[in-house]
């Protein structure tokens, strides 16, 4: 448990991917059967047991702990978990508050004859043990982890031989050994509720700061470490030199604490085969077409059809065990979404793996992105979100028709599928994307410049754009260059003033590369800016360097990380902003939120008093959303 | 709350001591310019220049110039003299731990008090009655400075930097053991490692060594000088380089020390890809090490966590604490639930050394020329 803690604790510092990557790699390649599964379910979320409450946690620390001191540390630290791991008493049993014991013996007073005596005796009734000989074997150290002490305060005299003998004595003995992830994940599974706090204090007691706070974090489901089931696959992957995709393909079928995966991965074992009726297929990606790329493209060799802006997902069905059919709905990152599309899946009936766009339809219309993701990230799906929210799924391609297996097909081919598949299937839910007709680049921009009259209707506010698919291609997974290209519509642009500016991560780590911008507004005293959005990418290298020199040089304020940049009518920076759409939000102070905004070119002739106003804003949010 | 609590008197001294109409404030008061010791004609660590200083360690906000005759241990005078010049006082003396020296109506002692090279807590006894100002200090090992020693005494004033009992700091080489683990790992990066120039970077680069680590370990210029005073006093810090002039492919897999802010600073741009570590007892909030965009923290303190401030406390024998800069009133919580008289210290002037210190103090100039200067050295 400690080095999965350690793990976690410096992958929640670590803001680059493929460093993520690399000290997942390092773990799985040090850590055991099946410690390392246990970790790699835990990463994946695919882990289930009752979590404990917060004030459980709370209990078991005012049972130990001064209740002022710790409101102080709790107020200082600001995460229970974490305040809990730091002052969890050393060993609940071992009196900590009279803990000094172990000071290094107290020496004489030169001036004071008979000097000051502590005030208990330095040797107290704690027994003498030598270092390391307190714990039993089965552990192995590993250079990432805190050598699988149990307690990491203990360990600052292990290695020290200026301290006196009774500091040695701190170590208490007879410590058991810490749990490892699979004692704790195996417990969890079968404990009973009232066992709960008990085992958790035996725990607490084993473990150091580090591993407390991963207990802690673990057990109350509140483990956010910035990194994505597909991430921990993809690292997996890497400790075989496999290709993810393989894994993705295989992991409906896989279960913790995955023996045979690693089997298979260090070369010890055959491919697991995957067993489920429901397989993930690796998802194909396009690229996106510039004005360029056309030149080399004829257009005869292209089918078009429109870019939805909804969630790109995959429908499969196939039978099981028992000859029934079974249906799961996928991200397009591999990640099981069925449970939040419950009112989707009897719709599912044949078997076959589609590969579409889930979109809200009220009245046959398609509804906008904004409300859509009123069902997104949802734990409890309501009948009320079910039937105000009814979902739809809009069908681009077939990957499996039945047993067969269509991928290796070209586009036409797996297109007439498709149309056959849907018509059987012939269910009010699920439909076919219409081809938009063209004869010429020409005419596909006009198509895409107004799809309402190029047969997109009353639809047209949700065309993204238009996707080109070369009709010979097969189904590649990744984002192969050539076979698919996606044309969307020109996004919608800003002019924004620079307000704040924070540094960035990884390789942009010294330069301030996070920019938040604002509009103006009427404020109490006048004209204002009011902040809008955020955005961190869009511009070149170049321009980076231009705006972290502006950055530094007009800085007026620093708080942490973040330094205010000047922001006056006739000083500062105008930004021009491009977006995908708004919506409204009360958590922002303007009241309106962007999606996807990134700088698309640095204004420095424009003063920013020209810089755009919040009431343009709110005119384009009413023609996006008529509301 | 005033004199010696009633256990100390009876313990220690007789009835009759308490008796005497010397109260500790009599000896030692907190004024403007830092702690005054009226009989013996002095201040300790003053934040504004006074006649007679009496100085406990060398970071700045201890050790100032301007003061008329400055004692303190000969390392602390020598950081003096490395800082801010030879005539940075009137006149100096250097004492040696546990040399007695009579100053008006008191005595005097300096005993170690394991922070950094040189520091000393300062014991001043009057009559009967012994006070210890334990200035900063630290209980757990430290291969570049003696070691703390238990001074017991009447009233005890004690830094509270860390006064929560969620500071606990753990075994500093476990902490270089994960530095040198992940420079393993990415051989192809730098690590940086944010430490104060004063006492923090060598102990670091000391623990380094312990754990085996030869290479050589590259500086950041504003700590060049103080580091090299240490080799000096003989602790052995192995094979240092300058950083400047480095080539940025010739600093993979390689450490260097720099203070704390130059971590974040343009600086950094000289070495590839850098993992960005800080040394510090705060990085054991997790809270604090993120807000400085820390992507190692090291908990590697100066300064005694919790566990040190409270057993040292106790074993004191004190039966009156005095607590300055920090955390005070978790600490005087603690004191008086043990039964111990106990009360804030109102002083100014004192920060903690891995907050603030300025990067640009000397001259790492900035090859690219970057427009920087003053406005980088100053914090928020």
């Amino acid at each position: 448990m400690n080095r999965f803690a350690e793990l976690l604790d410096r992958l929640a510092y670590e803001p680059g991917r493929n460093n993520k990557i690399k000290l997942l790699v390092a773990y799985f390649r040090e850590t055991e059967d099946p410690d390392r599964g246990y970790a790699l379910a835990a990463l994946t979320g695919a882990l289930s047991f009752k979590h404990a409450k917060p004030g459980l946690i709370r209990d078991l620390i005012t049972e130990r702990a001064d209740p002022v001191l710790f409101g102080y540390s709790y107020d200082y630290v600001g995460d229970l978990s974490e305040t809990v791991a730091l002052m969890w008493p050393k060993s609940s049993s071992a009196h900590h508050n009279e803990s000094f014991l172990g000071h290094p013996s107290p020496q004489p007073s030169p001036a004071r004859g008979e000097g000051a005596q502590p005030l208990c005796s330095p040797h107290g009734d704690i027994e003498v043990t030598d270092a390391g000989e307190g714990r039993t074997g089965g552990w192995v150290p590993s250079p990432l982890a805190g050598e699988g002490e149990g307690e990491g305060y203990r360990e600052r005299d292990a290695s020290d031989d200026l301290l006196s003998r009774n500091d040695r004595d701190r170590r208490t003995h007879n410590n058991p050994p810490p749990p490892t992830l699979t004692d704790v994940v195996t417990t969890l599974r079968t404990l009973g509720k009232a066992e709960l706090p008990a085992q958790l204090a035996r725990w607490l007691d084993e473990l150091d700061e580090t591993g407390r706070w991963a207990l802690l974090k673990l057990v109350t489901g509140a483990m956010r470490i910035g990194i994505s089931a597909r991430l921990a696959k993809t690292a997996a992957a890497a400790l075989g030199e496999k290709d993810p995709h393989e894994i993705e393909l295989m992991w409906p079928g896989l279960s913790p604490p995955y023996l045979d995966l690693f089997a298979w991965l260090e070369g010890r074992g055959d491919k697991p085969v995957n067993l489920d009726p429901t397989p993930f297929r690796p998802v194909m990606l396009a690229h996106a077409i510039e004005d360029s790329d056309f030149a080399n493209l004829d257009a005869a060799d292209f089918s078009a059809e429109w870019k939805w802006d909804g969630i790109r997902v995959q429908a499969v069905a196939g039978h099981d065990a028992r000859g029934h059919v079974q249906a799961r709905l996928y991200s397009r990152t591999g990640e099981d979404i069925t449970g939040s599309f419950p009112d989707l899946v009897p719709s599912l009936h044949l078997p076959g793996a589609i590969d579409g766009e889930l979109l809200v339809l009220r009245d046959g219309r398609v509804q906008t992105f904004n409300v859509l993701q009123q069902r997104l990230n949802r734990k409890v799906v309501s009948p009320k979100l079910i039937k105000e929210f009814p979902i739809h799924l809009r069908t681009y391609d077939l990957l499996g028709d039945g047993e067969n297996d269509l991928r290796e097909r070209p586009f036409t081919e797996r297109r007439a599928h498709l149309e056959a598949f849907v018509a059987r299937l012939n269910d009010p839910r699920i439909d076919l994307s219409p081809t938009v007709p063209f004869a010429s680049w020409q005419e596909l921009a006009a198509a895409r410049a107004d799809p309402k009259s190029a047969g997109a209707g009353d639809d047209a506010d949700a065309v993204e754009g238009v996707m080109l698919k070369r009709r010979d291609a097969p189904y590649l997974p990744g984002r192969p260059k050539g076979p698919w290209w996606k044309w969307k519509r020109d996004p919608h642009i800003i002019d924004a003033v620079l307000m704040y500016a924070q540094r960035g991560h990884g390789k942009r780590s010294s330069y301030y590369s996070d920019y938040t911008f604002g509009v103006w507004t009427r404020g109490d005293a006048g004209d204002e800016l009011v902040p809008v959005g955020k955005a961190y990418f869009g511009f070149t290298d170049e321009e980076l360097l231009q705006i972290d020199r502006f950055v530094r040089r007009n800085t007026t304020e620093k708080f942490g990380p973040v330094r205010h940049v000047v922001h006056e009518p006739d000083q500062g920076l105008v930004l021009e902003v491009a977006f995908e759409g708004l919506q409204r939000s009360p958590r922002h102070k303007s009241g309106v939120a962007m999606r996807f905004p990134r700088i698309s070119r640095l204004r420095w002739d424009k003063p920013p008093r020209e810089a755009d106003r919040l009431e343009t804003l709110e005119r384009m949010l009413i023609s996006m959303t008529g509301s | 709350m005033r004199g010696s609590s009633p256990r100390m008197t009876a313990k220690h001294r007789g009835e009759s001591a308490y008796i005497g109409t010397m109260r500790p404030q009599d000896i030692l008061l907190p004024v403007p310019a830092g702690l005054c010791c009226k009989p013996g004609g002095f201040h300790i660590d003053p934040v504004r220049p006074v006649e007679r200083a009496l100085i406990t360690h060398g970071h700045s906000d201890h050790a100032r110039a301007g003061h008329g005759a400055v004692l303190a241990t000969q390392e602390t005078l020598d950081m003096m003299r490395l800082r801010y010049g030879e005539n940075f006082a009137g006149s100096t003396q250097a004492v040696a731990y546990g040399e007695e020296i009579r100053l008006g109506d008191v005595t005097v002692t300096f005993h170690p008090a394991g922070h950094v090279l040189g520091s000393a807590q300062i014991s001043v006894t009057c009559k009967d009655t012994r006070i210890v100002a334990s200035g900063d200090y630290k209980d757990a090992r430290d291969p570049t400075c003696a070691p703390f020693e238990l001074v017991p005494c009447d009233v005890f004033i004690t830094e509270a930097t860390f006064g929560l009992p969620v500071f606990r700091h753990g075994d500093a080489a476990d902490e270089v053991k994960k530095l040198l683990a992940s420079v393993k790992l990415f051989p192809e990066r730098a690590h940086l490692v944010g430490a104060y120039s004063l006492g923090k970077a060598q102990r670091v680069i000391a623990l380094l060594r312990e754990a085996g680590y030869d290479a050589p370990i590259y500086l950041h210029g504003a700590m060049e000088k103080i580091t090299y005073y240490y080799q000096e006093r003989g602790i052995p810090l192995g094979e240092l380089r300058p950083a400047r002039g480095m080539k940025k492919a010739e600093l993979a897999g390689t450490i260097a020390l720099a203070p704390p802010s130059a971590t974040s600073d343009v600086w950094t741009r000289r070495f590839p890809d850098p993992v960005t570590a800080f040394a510090s007892g705060w990085m054991r909030v997790r809270a604090r090490a993120r807000q400085g965009g820390i992507e190692l923290p090291l908990v590697i303190s100066d300064h005694a966590d919790w566990d040190g401030l409270t057993a040292t406390i106790a074993a004191t024998g004190a039966g009156e604490i005095w607590v300055t800069h920090g955390q005070e009133d978790a600490l005087v919580h603690w004191c008086k639930s043990k039964g111990l008289a106990a009360r804030p210290l109102d002083l100014v002037g004192y920060g903690d050394e891995d907050e603030g210190e300025p990067a640009a103090v000397t001259g790492e100039a900035e090859p690219t020329g970057e427009a920087q200067s003053a406005g980088e050295t100053k914090k928020p």
